[in-house]
């Protein structure tokens, strides 16, 4: 541990570059990711082609793609913000689909009723389809959220710092110490993330938690 | 006055007829009770009213005015709607079901809140229940709620879509009592739309026996269908050769003793 307690600064600045390149990432995919699966929720037929390029999308190697984002937004190759966008790419890739799930899990008597008593679209959409849909979005939340994570490491490769710097530098300079601390940290961060999501769905959730009737009529 | 059906008809664009032809009045504080197997168009009708369903021939016209003519939302919310089992949105508590549509029109939410527990207590459910979510009530109670949440917004129309279709018999029998009461106070205009012919006959002042394709097998009051069943196919649905149906009178020590059809007891002739 003695490296640790030596570069600790180090390890924690590496540790919010991590933060803020991974965050916005995520969100930037779920906001895309909803607006796509709603789409392909709401209009199958052309909700095939958005999920297929989707996941089409998501094969594309990561540093090919590393290199095409700056050329095509004329963003520098080392800014964060080609990072973010790629991750946010395969983010989108990863959840579109489970966010067409989440609309189809919405029990289809629940939003009949709703539409019958008066909803306007928009009404709907937010205060019907969007929270009861959560659960299920949710759950493809965690996945990009921790896939995310780990995927910022990559960034260490064309020169944009994150804890993937401690894996690049630790095995050019043959620290074991430097390579453990970059691991584990990116997995307690993955972790610890994931910990917020699944504590957040509790709290926007609130009716899962009730307990249900006892089978008498 | 009231709902009027003018020669209504719907084919989906895939060419199932489900309904041609219909015209009917119900007049304002009636129940009209549609009431057919599945595929014979009731639910399709009763949705016309709120524009659910667009008529592809025909118009619906409530007080006079056809239904086209008025903006789909604000008419929804005009109109009290009991879903089948399972239409409570799950995600809300009790109380905020029932005060949805005061919320959606701008009542605030105190006021309506307030309202809400007082039309709990009205449907025979404890206020303090409330503050669960619908499904931590049984089935019978969360159609009490749908019920209590339909007459939020005091609509003149009700429409109830199977309403009690999912509860045990007992219990419906109970809630059948319940709207009964609440229509002997409120007198709404109600479509209400079952497969169950006995709850048609218990709640509706005037019956619609419909087949297949949305064909009229017959209209009229519960005691002149019972009276006179105009075909077969209604003989059949209501089952007139039933022997709780087919009653004669026998006589017990001077009293008449009504029986059913095996010779059982039901009642005493007054």
């Amino acid at each position: 541990m003695s490296w640790l307690d030596a570069n600790r600064d180090y390890v924690l600045d590496m540790l919010l570059q991590h933060v803020r390149l991974s965050v916005p990432a995520i969100v930037i995919s779920v906001l895309v990711a909803v607006v796509l699966g709603r789409v392909a929720w709401r209009w199958p037929r052309a909700g095939t082609v958005v999920l297929g390029s989707a996941s089409l999308l998501y094969s594309v190697p990561a540093l090919p793609l590393l290199i095409v984002i700056p050329v095509l937004l004329g963003i520098p190759l080392r800014s964060g913000l080609t990072l973010v966008v790629a991750l946010a790419v395969y983010g989108t890739a990863l959840l579109a689909g489970t966010a067409a799930d989440a609309f189809g899990s919405v029990d289809a008597r629940v939003r009949e009723a709703a539409e019958a008593m008066g909803y306007s679209r928009a009404g709907l959409l937010w205060k019907v389809d969007l929270p009861l849909a959560v659960p299920v979005l949710l759950s493809g939340i965690r996945v990009v959220t921790v896939s995310t994570v780990s995927l910022v490491t990559i960034g260490a490769l064309v020169g944009i710092p994150s804890l993937g710097n401690l894996l690049t530098d630790g095995f050019q300079r043959d620290i074991r110490a430097e390579i453990v601390t970059g691991v584990l940290g990116t997995m307690l961060l993955a972790v610890t993330l994931d910990a917020l999501l699944v504590a957040l769905g509790r709290v926007v959730t609130p009716w899962r938690a009730a307990t249900p009737a006892g089978g008498a009529s | 006055m009231g709902i009027e059906f003018r020669d209504v008809g719907k084919t989906y664009p895939d060419g199932t007829v489900a309904v041609t032809g219909f015209s009917c009045t119900v007049p304002s504080h009636r129940t009209l009770a549609l009431v057919g197997t599945s595929g014979s168009g009731k639910t399709t009708l009763m949705r016309m009213v709120n524009r659910m369903v667009e008529p592809t021939t025909g118009s619906v016209l409530i007080d006079g005015r056809d239904v086209r003519e008025l903006d789909k939302v604000a008419l929804r919310r005009s109109i009290g709607y009991v879903p089948q089992a399972g239409g409570l949105l799950p995600h809300r508590r009790v109380v905020d079901n029932v005060a949805t549509v005061p919320v959606l029109t701008g009542t605030p939410r105190r006021a309506a809140r307030d309202a809400a527990l007082a039309l709990l207590e009205r449907v025979g459910i404890d206020p303090a229940l409330g503050r669960r979510y619908p499904a931590q009530l049984s089935g019978g109670q969360q159609q009490r709620v749908a019920v209590a949440r339909a007459l939020a917004a005091e609509p003149n129309i009700l429409l109830m879509d199977e309403p009690f279709g999912a509860v045990d018999p007992i219990v419906r029998r109970g809630l059948q009592d319940q709207l009964l009461q609440l229509q002997a106070e409120l007198g709404k205009t109600i479509v209400l739309v079952t497969h169950d012919i006995d709850e048609a006959f218990r709640l509706g002042d005037e019956v619609v026996i419909l087949r297949t394709g949305g064909i009229v097998a017959q209209t009229g009051t519960p005691k002149e269908i019972v009276a006179a069943p105009a075909d077969e196919f209604v003989r059949d649905f209501i089952g007139a050769d039933r022997a709780e149906r087919a009653l004669r009178t026998v006589d017990v020590d001077g009293r008449s003793v009504v029986v059913d059809g095996d010779g059982r007891p039901v009642g005493v002739l007054e």
